[in-house]
């Protein structure tokens, strides 16, 4: 067997930047002082900006939380997906049906939508245990297929025209009916699941994901249950998506099975890959292109969306790992 | 009692048999050897023991329990570590990430404990870090713990799994072909490590080995399979003066085993 040298680590210089910013961010007066500054800055948004703005925010802060969703799934435990939007067309209809077909309160909803999350988590994460990598992905794609065709032609759903008239939430006796809310409400979602994401990625099931991702059979012959693991990847990540589905519903206040169609499903996993796929700040930013891009580039006009295409690709090319880059060392504080 | 009985194990793939009727017994507190021409199924065993392969036939018993049908997870649990003959480490994490893995089934926090951070989680989190730790000192790499896993050489990368393997606490930990790829000086050193294992750490030991030097200088008792059949057992002398293991493995090999 061939003896393999060691490995010299050297750094260029992008890289050698990046270990002083990460550095300089271990320093927990600073990294607190910029976040403190962000959320406040973020909260302040809406009272100077146009509707246009929020919405687009509003948007960003759904795709943030999606992706997040996702990147548990994807970046986590390394499980490809490619029907992500059935996720969240489960929670949206889950609360849709209740809320416009019975009437009953949103928040009342929510508990039903994280049941059904779990039963879709389960119905796709079963019988998918021994797949992986292609193999996973096409039965991914067929089962998001098969959730948007079949809430197209049920009765309960509402068929192709979809449900309308979902109720607006009442939040303390205030009716939420303004963009401006419906920001605030994604916004403290989103903080949620960043939140969750890192508490989730530093533990003990966080790590369990990544030697599965790792090497499957070195994490089953370390004492994981690959089993019981896959599956809770894949009940989590759905369950973020039914949420803020549940959510979309009663900001569009009406859904159709064209809401979760494949491209969703692409657009969102876009964000994950083209950010990095699990680093949650890579996450967030990729969420965060993914929405404001195509918004900002408007004046470009029709080929904006070839722009995009082209910027997408030399990405992928020079940067597989994702704009976000990484530490190559530790922080040596823990 | 023996901590670990293999009775009459059969291992066939179609038509092919791997592993035909082999027994053996290996003792606590003891270092055994298992060896053999190249495709003899020595790996097959392994892979029988942690619950990678499902025998076709035969019965394992460890510490007087079965490990039929039982999945690698839970072999572990029940107190069996192993090593792999190439590297599996999980290159892109950490070494102190790695070896906390070891941990992972001598543990218990969930999702909820997780999210909220609760006390117990917080301790639980703090003792998987120090076992970690002291399996990283023992071995002596502990200064590397926050280097990436694929990042250092190879030598270091073997001892990362080896405390990998000592972080689930096992009773007895197996080795497959713990010294492919090292060189003259972290041979010895590996010869050492086993020893110290056994005796500060109370863990029998059983390796699959290609170095027949090695071989003789650790193990104090050996197993000689062929074809996947048991052709010899006993001391290093005994065995080398069996004219079975002359004919199927030493006779055909060059004397200077080159792996």
């Amino acid at each position: 067997m061939e003896q393999i040298k060691p490995k010299k680590i050297t750094l260029n210089p992008f890289e050698k930047v990046v270990e002083k910013l990460y550095e300089l961010f271990d320093n927990n007066v600073l990294r607190y002082s910029v976040l403190i500054t962000m959320t406040a800055f973020l909260v302040y948004l809406p009272r100077a900006s146009s509707l246009f703005t929020q919405e687009i925010m509003t948007n960003m802060f759904f795709y943030v939380v999606v992706c997040l969703g996702l990147n548990i799934i994807v970046g986590f435990a390394g499980l490809l997906h490619l029907g992500y939007a059935a996720f969240f067309a489960v929670g949206a209809y889950v609360t849709g049906i209740m809320s416009a077909t019975y009437g009953i309160n949103f928040w009342l909803t929510l508990p039903f939508s994280i049941v059904a999350a779990i039963i879709a988590g389960l119905a796709i994460g079963a019988p998918t245990l021994r797949l992986r990598g292609d193999y996973l992905a096409i039965v991914t794609l067929g089962f998001g297929e098969i959730i948007r065709i079949t809430v197209r032609n049920v009765g309960i759903t509402g068929g192709a025209v979809g449900l309308i008239g979902i109720e607006r939430p009442v939040f303390f006796g205030i009716v939420l009916n303004q963009i401006s809310h419906f920001y605030y409400m994604f916004f403290i979602l989103s903080i949620i699941a960043i939140f969750v994401s890192y508490r989730l990625y530093d533990s003990r099931l966080g790590r369990a994901w990544q030697y599965i991702r790792e090497d499957e059979d070195a994490a089953a012959a370390m004492g994981i249950n690959v089993v019981t693991t896959r599956l809770s990847a894949f009940i989590i990540g759905s369950c973020f998506g039914a949420l803020a589905g549940s959510f979309f519903a009663v900001k569009m206040t009406a859904i159709s099975p064209d809401s979760f169609m494949f491209i969703h499903s692409i657009m969102i996993l876009l964000a994950v890959v083209l950010g990095g796929m699990g680093k949650i700040p890579g996450v967030v930013l990729g969420a965060i292109i993914v929405t404001i891009f195509p918004e900002i580039s408007r004046d470009i006009g029709q080929y904006r969306l070839i722009i995009f295409a082209v910027i997408l690709l030399v990405l992928m090319i020079y940067r597989p790992q994702g704009l976000w880059p990484d530490r190559q060392f530790q922080s040596t504080k823990k | 009692m023996a901590l670990l009985e293999i009775r009459d194990l059969t291992l066939r793939f179609g038509g092919l048999c791997a592993i035909n009727g082999l027994s053996l017994e290996i003792e606590e507190h003891s270092i055994r050897s298992l060896i053999g021409p190249n495709g003899a199924g020595k790996t097959c065993v392994f892979n029988c023991l942690t619950g990678f392969y499902k025998p076709s036939s035969g019965d394992m018993l460890f510490q007087g329990a079965s490990l039929i049908n039982k999945k690698p997870h839970f072999v572990t649990y029940r107190g069996m570590a192993r090593t792999f003959q190439n590297l599996r480490l999980f290159k892109q994490l950490s070494v102190l990430e790695n070896v906390m893995s070891g941990m992972h089934c001598r543990t218990n926090s969930g999702f909820f404990s997780s999210v909220l951070r609760t006390k117990g989680q917080q301790a639980e989190e703090k003792h998987i870090r120090e076992v970690a730790e002291e399996c990283l000192d023992f071995v002596g790499i502990l200064d590397k713990k926050h280097h990436m896993a694929k990042n250092l050489p190879y030598g270091d990368q073997r001892r990362v799994e080896w405390a990998r393997a000592l972080a689930t606490q096992p009773k007895l930990l197996m080795l497959d072909e713990p010294a492919a790829g090292l060189n003259r000086e972290e041979k010895a050193r590996l010869i050492e490590l086993i020893a110290r294992v056994r005796d500060e750490r109370k863990i029998t030991i059983f390796l699959i080995e290609h170095d027949m030097s090695l071989v003789m200088k650790v193990s104090e008792k050996i197993f000689v399979i062929d074809y996947g059949t048991k052709i010899a057992e006993g001391t290093v002398r005994e065995v080398q003066d069996n004219p079975l293991v002359v004919e199927a493995y030493l006779g055909k090999e060059e004397q200077e085993d080159a792996v």
